[in-house]
């Protein structure tokens, strides 16, 4: 018998309050992506991952253990997993078998990032085995009261560390830190910046070498409609060289990728990637993503079909 | 029979951002949904403005598979923040029903 939705917003309500993400995998593999780059250890400028690169080949290994039990593998685990999960890290169990391949993907899309900053000057802190969550999930799915209370830890952090400007990686954690956050704590008034705002504001300009190569832009819902940000992304991409092809759904009326529903709905994420795989023009080969979770959900569904990548893969 | 709760909105703490009385039923919502919810968010909001408590339980699949991307919202007529409203749905869901 299905265990029901309460169970599952259950562990990941537990997983937050007890071991500060939705997802907690070893420490270890959140920070191994910034091994020998020598970033300094926090700062007033930091780099913050919000750990959302790191955990998607773990929730890949979880999906495909799912695939194979016909269902959500949180419906599967989660009326057990609550009481167990006090004691076992469930997650660090149904994630076992991430493949090297896929860490190193993910991993390496971070380290692009960093080295992009670098060639514009921008050298960032980075808060290494500190760093928390920054809570999206939590938030998206009402777990409001559990939410604010990591907000809170999330903020006292940044506090103790002096930072005085955060440039995120992902578009999840960026509306957390900067719409979010302002809105549940009091005094968050530090500043909040994509790497790709960074980068479109520098004065130094990305210039490439890619002639004539078409690439289609897919826009992340929540850069472009809670973020607003549609013009950097493109900026940045002409200004290396590519030629920008408009998908049907794009910029503000951007087609979702499915992604926010994968842990409770993985059919209907599916189904929702077909559709935007779909709505992209004829003859499509390369696609732009700028978020972990588009990337993610547009690949496992493109398969070989198109090559989706990130944007900072293409930046670089 | 729908069983109404006038007090339900209040209750349910839905005060402070939730706008769905703006909603004028025009379906654009419906029309541009990626998900195709089985309960097209006008119906859901109605729902709520009735005060049909059991209906936002009976449909809480619908509520959970909202992806929250503002399709919907980018395009509504009246404002209504579709998104947030059903996130203020969700939180009722955790705290009155799950108690999470």
């Amino acid at each position: 018998m299905a265990i029901s939705r309460e169970h599952i917003l259950a562990l990941l309500a537990q997983n937050l309050e007890n071991r500060g993400s939705v997802m907690p995998v070893r420490q270890k593999l959140l920070t191994r992506w910034a091994d020998g780059l020598g970033l300094p250890k926090g700062g007033k400028t930091i780099l913050y991952t919000g750990h959302m690169y790191q955990i998607m080949p773990f929730i890949r290994a979880m999906a495909a253990k799912n695939k194979k039990m016909d269902g959500s593998w949180l419906e599967k685990y989660a009326g057990f997993a609550t009481v167990v999960n006090r004691i076992v890290n469930i997650v660090n169990l149904l994630s076992m078998g991430a493949s090297s391949d896929d860490i190193q993907f993910y991993n390496d899309i971070l380290r692009n990032i960093v080295t992009i900053l670098g060639r514009h000057g921008i050298k960032p802190g980075y808060l290494y085995e500190d760093e928390l969550y920054a809570g999206a999930l939590a938030y998206d799915l009402g777990l409001d009261s559990v939410f604010e209370r990591h907000a809170r830890a999330v903020h006292d952090l940044l506090r103790r560390c002096g930072a005085e400007l955060i440039i995120t990686v992902d578009p999840h954690t960026t509306q957390m830190f900067r719409l979010v956050y302002p809105e549940v704590l009091d005094n968050f008034d530090i500043k909040v910046k994509s790497y790709l705002e960074v980068l479109a504001g520098s004065e130094r300009e990305i210039k490439g070498e890619e002639p004539e190569r078409s690439i289609v832009v897919h826009d992340s819902c929540v850069y472009s409609r809670y973020l607003d940000m549609v013009d950097e992304p493109r900026r940045l991409l002409a200004g290396k060289g590519f030629k920008i092809v408009e998908p049907l759904f794009s910029g503000r009326l951007t087609h979702c990728c499915g992604g926010p529903v994968e842990s409770l709905f993985p059919e209907k994420a599916r189904e929702i990637a077909e559709k935007r795989l779909e709505s992209l023009p004829e003859g499509t080969k390369d696609v732009a993503t700028m978020c972990p979770i588009c990337l993610f959900n547009l690949k496992e569904a493109a398969e070989e079909r198109v090559h989706t990548a990130d944007i900072a893969s293409y930046l670089l | 029979m729908i069983r109404v709760n006038g007090e339900f909105r209040q209750r349910a703490r839905l005060d402070k951002n939730f706008n769905a009385g703006q909603c004028f039923n025009c379906g654009t919502c419906t029309a541009l949904c990626p998900v195709g919810m089985a309960i097209l968010p006008r119906q859901l909001f109605r729902y709520v403005l009735l005060g049909a408590e059991e209906k936002i339980v009976e449909y809480s699949d619908s509520i959970y598979s909202c992806l929250l991307c503002r399709m919907c919202e980018e395009n509504c007529p009246e404002g209504v923040l579709i998104a947030e409203n059903i996130r203020a749905l969700r939180r009722y869901l955790v705290e009155d029903v799950y108690h999470i």
